[in-house]
């Protein structure tokens, strides 16, 4: 029964590396840039939240709610201030300037909230669970699974069923060419970065809810959050929850077998699957 | 004739490697005018700058007498220069009705092309218009590309190469279609390498060598020696 | 004049060696005149200039973005820190061991995270140190996630101490520093004489030859992944000895410090963006400016880094070259030229004619 309940566990965790993924993964598809600041933006969406609920009192799911048109508002500034302006190099500076963001963003959450930890209310909801078969299912843990795919599918309708989707999967395919059918990608660029904060925002609740954060936090949701998107395949957003899943499950195991491996067997996963399969498990569909 | 677009002494620099020195090229609405010349001789420069994929200076390249040399690709389009690119470049994860569609933003006025009109002309396409864009033939795609422009109900089209790599029946369905296009009163700007269809579909013709233009006039004025001559030089 | 020739050498270069032995010579002699503070600002800055080469030779020569260099700092100081306590080795003897069983490490763990490409490679260097980080913390014997010390039996009981000790009449704990100092001083003149002898090799026309194109590089015969894996494991060496001399001075390890990302990989890239990536003169540069910066502004905390960070993007979006970058575009100055460039022959003066 443990094995069962661990898998379980490590499934609901899942989720959640699937909702730091799917963000990075829609940004690396849409303009093929890997945001290095991806998990630290995810620290300062829950930081946000935390302030909203902290200094004027709102319960946290209304700060989500508040925090999700500002944090897309976030997403499509950067992207027109500075990030657009890293286009035309193809690799190192568009990589070393998220890099810089991510340091800027660490230090500033410190010095205006210190490196104390924090974590995100949702009252008696936090500690709720059902019990079926000698097995516990959190709701918070069941709520954050069933909010990311619900996350995933609204993403693949907005991509396969929508004229920005349409948009937005051409220039993944070819940005010259958008070009001259009249789409200027600096605003393509935006609307998907503001997208992919919304994202940000959702997953940055849920971190919040689920465990503690402090500033220095952001670092290890990018590693979780591009080795969901490595192991899934890069192809849809589907493949990127099972991704998470996988790699829920690999730190659930190790973490069952000893505390100190929980990190370090979802880590060794994901290198056995660049080892064994560079181009994914689920390699072939594209976004 | 008065000049719907012109280029005057349009260059075109790629880095420190200079494609194009001075070309003078004019089009007057609803005319169809061909670019031919061997490789390398600067065509295809030519046309990314007209469709603002190259650099170029404001007065090198003239809309209405206005100077809109080096505008960005995308509103080159939205001003009524639409581009069939060399290769037709389609975006392979987007089916063939979906490829249309994208053609659609670069719109800016109505001029009579939707949907439904690019399906009459290519009836074929609406039968595969769920298809995804690289399951169909050559010609099929090279249709979807014509289209694809056409969606942005272009003044002028620009078509690089459009019977590369294709059947000579295929060719002439294309050419077929084109004079459909200019039946329709848009202007149609070819670069070709097959000089007969290109000499048989234009009003006038530019053959360019080496990043000038060494030749122009009316196909039936022209003896094939000058053209040979101003061709292979 | 049609004919060119392919040239590296010019005459600032070879003004520049002279110069530059001049240096060397003064940095070896400072311990006899400087205080002791400023040879250890110097001290880290040989380290730091090791370090940014290290990182100049993969991002700046062979476009290999790696954001994970601070696991060879790691794995260099902790080789150092096993073999003096766990073998017991004599602690410079311990620093060679353990560069050479890490450049040895550096070969698989590149073949591994070469299998990524671009941003990927980057990330996935990121996570190699993150494993590393997590396993060494789980070494009891140095001392698990708390880190360990240097004993002070394995610091001053070589002969080599006592001698400094004795010549300038210091300490042990001082003679050491002195030494550690000459040791970081001939490992950094080593390391820029290993990078600009390397690019000036079959190695430096090979990653040349991929940056400027993969397709046309494996067109010509190179093979990409061999040159790439090459140039990992180089820069690993250097990075690594650095570590092991940092670890050394510092006397102290712990995982958190060995395998710091902010430290060992911020910093450097910080270091070599400013200076001016893909030039051996940048990285130096840059050390100089970040030590200036930082004993100027680091008591300021966050801010400091939050600068650090803003100054390091401003540089990439308004000059992508850095400072050398700049200077050698306005000047034409090469200290250390390394790109390959044509030049053409000089025509025959009309005078002889007539």
């Amino acid at each position: 029964m443990s094995i069962v309940n661990t898998i379980i566990q490590g499934t609901l965790l899942g989720g959640l590396y699937a909702l730091y993924a799917v963000g990075l993964a829609l940004i690396f598809g849409v303009m093929r840039l890997v945001n290095l600041a991806h998990g630290d933006f995810i620290v300062l969406g829950a930081f946000v939240m935390l302030a909203l609920s902290t200094a004027i009192g709102l319960p946290a799911p209304v700060a989500l709610v508040i925090a999700l048109p500002f944090m897309f508002a976030l997403g499509w500034a950067v992207q027109r201030l500075i990030l657009n302006r890293t286009l035309e190099n193809d690799l190192l500076v568009p990589l070393l300037v998220t890099f810089g963001l991510s340091i800027i963003i660490q230090n500033g959450l410190l010095q205006i909230f210190s490196a104390d930890s924090r974590r995100l209310s949702l009252g008696a909801l936090e500690t709720a669970s059902y019990s079926l078969g000698g097995i516990t299912f959190g709701v918070v843990p069941l709520l954050t699974f069933a909010v990311a795919v619900v996350v995933v599918l609204g993403l693949s309708l907005l991509f396969y069923r929508t004229a920005l989707g349409r948009t937005l999967r051409a220039t993944s395919d070819s940005l010259p060419i958008v070009e001259i059918m009249g789409v200027d990608p600096r605003k393509v660029f935006a609307v998907a970065m503001g997208i992919s904060f919304v994202v940000i925002t959702v997953s940055a609740f849920f971190m919040g809810v689920r465990a503690n954060f402090d500033p220095s936090a952001g670092p290890s949701r990018l590693l979780y959050a591009f080795e969901a998107v490595v192991i899934g395949g890069l192809g849809s957003f589907w493949g990127t929850l099972i991704g998470g899943v996988i790699l829920g499950i690999a730190q659930a195991v190790g973490g069952a077998i000893n505390p100190a491996y929980q990190q370090l067997a979802g880590h060794l996963v994901f290198l056995a699957v660049i080892l064994l399969r560079p181009r994914g498990l689920l390699a072939g569909s594209s976004i | 004739m008065t000049a719907m677009l012109e280029t005057r002494g349009l260059e075109v620099f790629y880095g420190d490697f200079q494609a194009l020195f001075g070309v003078d090229v004019a089009i007057a609405e609803g005319e169809t005018v061909a670019i031919i010349g061997a490789n390398g001789a600067g065509k295809s420069s030519f046309m990314s700058a007209l469709s603002g994929m190259a650099r170029a200076k404001p007065e090198q390249i003239m809309l209405d007498g206005q100077p809109i040399g080096g505008t960005p690709a995308f509103d080159m389009v939205k001003r009524g220069i639409a581009l069939v690119p060399e290769g037709r470049r389609l975006f392979p994860s987007l089916s063939v009705e979906e490829n249309l569609l994208m053609g659609a933003n670069g719109r800016s006025v109505d001029r009579g092309w939707s949907l439904d009109t690019v399906y009459e002309l290519f009836p074929v396409l609406k039968e595969r218009r769920s298809q995804a864009a690289p399951s169909l033939s050559g010609g099929q795609q090279q249709m979807v590309a014509i289209g694809r422009a056409l969606m942005a109900n272009p003044r002028i089209l620009l078509c690089d190469e459009i019977s590369l790599g294709l059947s000579p029946a295929v060719i002439r369905d294309v050419y077929r279609a084109l004079s459909e296009i200019r039946r329709r009163g848009t202007a149609v700007l070819l670069v070709e390498q097959d000089l007969g269809a290109a000499l048989k579909a234009a009003d006038r013709i530019y053959c360019f060598m080496e990043g000038r233009v060494s030749l122009s006039g009316k196909p039936a004025e022209l003896s094939r020696d000058a053209i040979r001559h101003a061709y292979f030089g | 004049m049609a004919a060119y020739v392919s040239l590296t050498a010019t005459r600032t270069s070879r003004y520049a060696l002279v110069a530059s032995a001049v240096v060397v010579l003064f940095l070896l002699a400072a311990p006899h005149f400087l205080p002791r503070s400023l040879t250890q600002d110097l001290l880290l800055i040989f380290l730091l200039v090791v370090m940014a080469q290290s990182w100049n030779l993969l991002a700046g020569y062979a476009g290999l973005i790696s954001v994970g260099q601070q696991t060879f700092v790691g794995l260099g100081g902790y080789g150092l820190f096993a073999g003096a306590i766990a073998l017991s080795l004599d602690p410079l003897v311990a620093v060679a061991l353990s560069t050479v069983v890490v450049t040895l490490l550096a070969v698989p763990i590149g073949a591994l995270v070469l299998r990524m490409q671009g941003a990927y490679f980057a990330v996935v260097t990121w996570v190699v140190a993150e494993v590393c980080r997590i396993l060494l913390a789980q070494w009891m014997a140095l001392g698990g996630g708390t880190g360990t010390s240097l004993p002070g039996s394995a610091i001053s009981s070589t002969s080599l101490v006592r001698w400094v000790g004795e010549v300038y009449d210091v300490r042990a704990p001082a003679a050491r520093e002195i030494i550690i100092y000459w040791i970081a001083l001939v490992a950094m003149v080593a390391v820029i004489a290993a990078v600009y002898l390397l690019l000036r090799s079959r190695l430096g026309l090979a990653l040349a030859a991929i940056r400027d194109g993969e397709v046309a590089a494996e067109s010509i015969g190179v093979d990409i992944w061999r040159n790439k894996l090459i140039a990992y494991t180089i820069a690993a060496c250097g990075t690594a000895l650095a570590g092991a001399l940092y670890f050394l001075s510092n006397g102290r390890i712990s995982p958190d410090a060995g395998f710091s990302v902010l430290d060992w990989t911020a910093y450097i890239i910080f270091i070599v963006v400013i200076g001016g990536i893909g030039t051996i003169e940048g990285p130096i540069i840059g050390t100089i400016v970040f030590v200036v910066l930082r004993s100027t502004l680091s008591d300021h905390g966050p801010w400091y880094l939050i600068l650090l960070g803003a100054l390091g993007i401003a540089v990439m979006l308004v000059a992508p070259k850095g400072i050398w970058g700049v200077f050698s575009a306005r000047t034409g100055i090469q200290l250390f030229p390394t790109r390959r460039r044509l030049e053409p022959v000089a025509p025959p003066s009309s005078a002889t004619e007539a």
